[in-house]
């Protein structure tokens, strides 16, 4: 049963989005502990492998695409834990999806508050 | 009886504790966010309470999609803060009580909630931050209880769900035969967006809305559908259920001590504010 809203440039993770992601959220929950993080970072395809990502899930990781990982089944929640790995705050993959660079993502959260 | 003195509604953003870790509370970009819990210090240093009810979402600590409960609650002596991925500092244990979890479990099936009970449960920056904001020095005096809503899959429940939770907790909460003095948080919020094109959406107006209405009129927020609140308030904006199941478990006489808005805190429209609750017989005397 999907939910779908149509609420623009807004995903909503459904029962859809949970089965097809499962795999990635699964491998990405495992990020909590740092001897996983550094057992991804060893070896990034045989990590994978062990969490049967499919293959759009492997291209989307190896992208590091915020908006592809999700087009895979990914929710932010767990993906912050992989961004996580790369030092990346919700700031970086906010720039990241909005096309914005960092510098105009942070004024554009500014002058809302304006 | 128990003494319901209060609710304390806060941002979690984990970035509080990468600010904290810096010694950044004076720092242009946070000070009015840290400053106002000037007024929460001073609540907690008169009232002295015992007990905090936490009410917040698990981001993917406790909880995995393998099991998503809805509503939990943590049933243990010592719940552990931990690891999260992302390197803010790991918080010393908190003290459970176990003996009220289990009352208020009971009560809330009774009231026909069918929450799912923890023995273990691992608490997030959700649970973590807010306490260590009140408490800075992390020697903590109260004993707790990890309540979460679930905010990660939908079907999430609905403000009005929400509601009726906090007033099933409130009501728990007023039969505990204990003689501890008793505060309820609601952590999250206020507008956020994190995925998607949209993400860095903060709407200040609803934002400003909740912060009224959440003090004289919380039914009024029942009456949005999450689509809505998604829409007005990004995707995470839906953390406005934990701040309304907490409002809706102060049966009392409600009173606002503290309000504090600041735009941004990370990617949220920060928010603080504290409730004081006159007990329903003291609220009744005084009608």
């Amino acid at each position: 049963m999907s939910t779908s809203w149509n609420i623009p440039g807004t995903p909503v993770f459904g029962g859809d989005e949970a089965r097809k992601g499962y795999a990635l959220n699964k491998m990405c929950f495992s990020f909590n502990d740092k001897a996983n993080r550094d057992a991804f970072k060893a070896d990034e395809d045989g990590y994978m492998a062990k969490y049967n990502l499919t293959d759009e899930q492997k291209a989307a990781i190896g992208s590091r695409n915020v908006l592809q990982l999700i087009a895979a089944g990914g929710n932010v929640y767990y993906l912050a834990k992989f961004a996580g790995i790369f030092g990346l705050s919700v700031q970086d993959i906010g720039a990241q999806q909005t096309g914005l660079s960092l510098d105009d993502f942070k004024a554009h959260l500014v002058t809302q508050g304006q | 009886m128990a003494n319901v003195i209060g609710g304390l509604a806060t941002s979690h953003v984990p970035s509080i504790g990468g600010a904290i870790a810096k010694g950044l509370q004076q720092d242009p970009y946070w000070k009015p966010f840290f400053d106002a819990f000037d007024s929460i210090h001073a609540f907690l240093e008169r009232e002295k309470p015992d007990v905090a009810v936490v009410i917040y979402n698990d981001h993917g600590l406790s909880h995995f999609l393998d099991k998503m409960p809805t509503f939990a609650i943590g049933a243990a002596e010592e719940y552990k803060n931990a690891d999260e991925g992302w390197g803010i500092p790991v918080l010393p244990a908190f003290p459970g009580h176990a003996a009220l979890s289990w009352h208020i479990i009971e009560s809330l099936v009774n009231d026909e909630f069918d929450i799912t009970s923890c023995q273990e449960h691992l608490v997030d920056h959700a649970f973590s931050l807010p306490l260590k904001l009140m408490y800075p020095d992390a020697k903590w005096p109260v004993r707790t209880v990890p309540i979460t809503i679930n905010s990660v899959q939908h079907p999430l429940p609905s403000a009005l769900r929400c509601w009726k939770l906090g007033q099933a907790i409130g009501r728990a909460l007023e039969s505990w035969p204990g003689a501890e003095k008793i505060v309820v948080l609601g952590t999250g919020g206020l507008s956020h967006q994190l995925d998607g094109t949209r993400a860095g959406f903060i709407n200040k107006d609803f934002d400003l809305l909740c912060l009224d209405k959440i003090v004289n009129d919380p039914v009024a927020l029942t009456k949005y559908s999450n689509k809505e609140i998604i829409e007005l308030a990004g995707s995470q904006g839906v953390e406005l259920m934990c701040w309304i199941a907490m409002r809706g478990a102060l049966q009392g006489r409600v009173s606002q001590l503290h309000s504090t808005y600041h735009v941004p805190i990370s990617n949220t429209g920060g928010a603080v504010l504290l409730l004081e609750n006159a007990p329903r017989a003291q609220a009744m005397a005084a009608e």
